[in-house]
């Protein structure tokens, strides 16, 4: 920890900054503005949430000498920014048996996308195996379902692991699915140093969030800084963890609360990997983001800006880093699920559209856009389609990746960035004064805070102050239904044959065996438990065995009151 | 109150078991019906995540409840419903009403009120609309009793 004097000094300058007079705007407001207002009739109100009606030079403490690829990298990470590599075009897919998901990653490449990103079923993500009793209806719903490592081999099939990046969002059990990728990878003949990607592994933000955990936290960050310290030592191209915000503010965190949780999240994966023994510039480099687009567009582009700037200095002046990949915060953006609704369901494209084009004025490096009947329903082929030409039409057509940061200098938007900075500063001050995130976390406090935020706005939405169109105004009655796609519980039971059929041609001993080495590693704190789970899923070992294993050593966790 | 006999359904608080019986932690949801149904003065039952078909019976008989409500988001209704109605049934419960709500398509509504699961509202309901409901099936639930 380290003197709240560091969080405090930022403080009172960006407030210093903020706070700042502005006389030509208080006299353009008095002769002006107040005497518009004052003799117009205004019509119809228009949700507002601005105590200004415009920005002057005086509001924003813009930095004239800032530009992109250089500290603090506000204005991006990279000197040409989208000219020299556009982002990555990445479509969260996953649904059915490891087959089904298997075709729709091979439909989206051949349709231009350039990075695959796996979404799991709620067993695997909860470590729980498709024939477990709680998985009756779940198998394959949200996702596609991964019970050993031959589901795995089935999902990669045709897709050589050495030409693909894979983003897998993966938490709690992170570390069996990253151990199957590598042992699907070394039956390919694919060196595990060339493997590109990502696993989510953000623990933090479940407790906080999405709340898919299966052991206490302590247990969880051992097993996320053995990650770490694997992959920097033999994975020069992984990120080791996606810090994620999306859930977060998906949970009903405003935009400053998701930057301050997730960043506040990040300096905690730093600090675990500094304990572990690595200099911050051997492993901060592979650190990634994750942040939600939703639909208030400059409140976003200025939470990316923000994200960037804070990331930089705290890592330069806390932590020390001098390697500037260090300093660069990279992220990978996903439009808003909850700004979607059910109601007039084509209207989300639209919506999808201007959280995406955010994404890209604020910098991303990659992109999830998502499908318009996703209120409803996992996308169809069809409409997943749709959101990736939504964003090809955003990157070839509008002009919007040809600048670095074309926004950058707006008065308006230099201003929000400071005051989204102020704010998570505040918060990060509140959490050390918590005893740091793990304690803040274990406490529901963020979660009391989203909590709060979440309920807020549903009043406002009540109240009508706060309008979606479709739910709390222009509303239609009888709407004719759109196609959706369907999940059968056939998944289930292929799945379960196809586990039947695992576990009674595997070697019982070599099982056993392997889980009994894993058992005497988790008892030993300093073991990095990577090789370990390793020989328990080349054994074809089930996710719920070695997750269970866990359970034994760590017991459970409930969470806090929040109410 | 319109009439001598809803006062003397309402005199005691209704008592509401609300609960998430899937995989799934997405809780925002959840967490803003409690705050709802404890501000229109309801009193709220809340067991945490992954609660069973089983525990979340056995929750209600313990805690005397008039009304289960049961939100689901990721596809598991009709085998969670299932499951719930059936032990409901076996247990020969009387007096607790069940209610739905969350991501239910619209064919699969008609058949969850078959089974006794009414309500089932999704996303956008405005929360007087759902509790306008719950009390009305607590009263029901509690002229069964």
């Amino acid at each position: 920890m380290i003197s709240s004097n560091f969080w405090q000094k930022r403080i009172d300058k960006l407030s210093e900054s903020l706070g700042a007079k502005n006389p030509t705007y208080d006299k353009w407001k008095r002769e002006v503005l107040d005497n518009w207002v004052k003799h117009s009739k205004s019509t119809k109100s228009l949700p507002v949430n601005e105590s200004k009606v415009v920005y002057s030079a005086e509001d924003s403490a813009i930095s004239q000498g800032d530009l992109p690829g250089e500290y603090p990298f506000t204005r991006g990470i990279y000197p040409n920014m989208y000219r020299g590599r556009l982002w990555t075009m990445r479509m969260f897919a996953g649904y059915g048996t490891p087959e089904d998901t298997n075709r729709r990653l091979k439909y989206l490449l051949k349709h231009g996308e350039t990075g695959l990103s796996i979404a799991f079923d709620e067993p695997t993500l909860y470590g729980i195996d498709c024939n477990d009793e709680r998985a009756v209806g779940e198998v394959g719903r949200c996702g596609v379902n991964v019970t050993t490592l031959k589901d795995m081999e089935v999902l990669f099939d045709g897709i050589p692991l050495d030409s693909v990046s894979t983003s897998m969002t993966i938490n709690a059990p992170a570390i069996i699915l990253f151990a199957m990728y590598i042992a699907v990878a070394k039956k390919q003949k694919v060196p595990v140093s060339a493997l590109a990607g990502t696993v989510q592994a953000d623990i933090l933000k479940e407790y906080i969030a999405q709340k898919e955990w299966l052991y206490p936290p302590e247990a969880h960050l051992r097993m996320i800084r053995d990650m770490v310290v694997f992959s920097t030592k033999k994975m020069p191209r992984w990120n080791y963890i996606s810090v994620s915000g999306y859930h977060i503010r998906e949970a009903g965190a405003t935009a400053a609360q998701e930057l301050a949780f997730t960043l506040a999240d990040g300096f905690h994966y730093i600090d675990l990997g500094m304990e572990a023994g690595l200099k911050v510039d051997e492993f901060a480099p592979r650190m990634s983001f994750f942040f939600d687009s939703s639909i208030n567009m400059f409140e976003e582009i200025a939470k990316f800006r923000a994200a960037r700037r804070i990331w930089a200095n705290v890592l330069k002046e806390k932590y020390k880093a001098r390697d500037p990949h260090s300093l660069k915060l990279r992220f990978h953006t996903q439009t808003s699920g909850y700004t979607l609704t059910w109601q007039q369901p084509l209207n989300n494209i639209i919506r999808t559209t201007t959280e995406a084009l955010s994404a890209v004025l604020g910098g991303t490096q990659s992109l999830h856009t998502n499908s318009y009947d996703e209120a409803l329903a996992l996308p169809t082929e069809e409409a997943a389609k749709i959101a990736l030409r939504t964003q090809q039409i955003i990157a070839y057509e509008t002009g919007a990746a040809e600048v670095a940061d074309p926004l950058g200098g707006s008065y308006y938007l230099e201003n929000l960035t400071s005051r989204i900075e102020l704010e998570a500063y505040e918060y990060f001050d509140k959490i050390e004064k918590l005893g740091g995130m793990l304690n803040a976390v274990k406490e529901g406090y963020p979660q009391k805070e989203i909590a709060n935020s979440a309920y807020e706005r549903q009043q406002r939405l009540e109240g009508g102050e706060d309008v979606m169109v479709g739910v709390n105004a222009y509303r239609e009655e009888n709407e004719k239904p759109i196609n959706i796609l369907r999940i059968d519980r056939k998944p289930e039971f292929v799945q379960k044959k196809r586990l039947g059929t695992v576990m009674s041609r595997r070697n019982q001993k070599k099982v056993n065996h392997a889980l009994n080495r894993l058992r005497s590693a988790m008892n030993n704190e300093r073991t990095n438990l990577v090789p370990y789970i390793m020989d328990a899923v080349v054994a074809y070992a089930t996710l719920g065995e070695i997750a269970n294993v866990g359970k034994e050593i760590y017991g459970e966790w409930k969470e806090p009151k929040i109410l | 109150m319109e009439n001598g006999k809803s006062l003397k359904f309402y005199k005691k608080p209704i008592r509401v078991l609300l609960a998430k019986p899937a995989i799934d932690g997405h809780d925002r949801g959840i967490y803003i019906l409690a705050r709802a149904f404890r501000d229109a003065g309801m009193e709220v039952i809340y067991p945490g995540l992954l609660p069973t078909p089983e525990s979340i019976v056995n929750t209600a008989i313990d805690e005397d409840v008039d009304v289960i409500a049961i939100s689901l988001l990721n596809g598991a209704h009709m085998a969670v419903f299932h499951k719930l109605m059936t032990l409901l049934k076996k247990r020969k419960v009387k007096g607790i009403a069940v209610v739905g709500g969350g991501i239910i398509p619209d064919e699969d509504k008609a058949k969850l009120e078959k089974i006794g699961v009414s309500g089932n509202y999704g996303p956008g309901t405005p929360l007087s609309v759902i509790i306008e409901h719950i009390k009305k099936r607590a009263e029901e639930a509690r002229s069964e009793k």
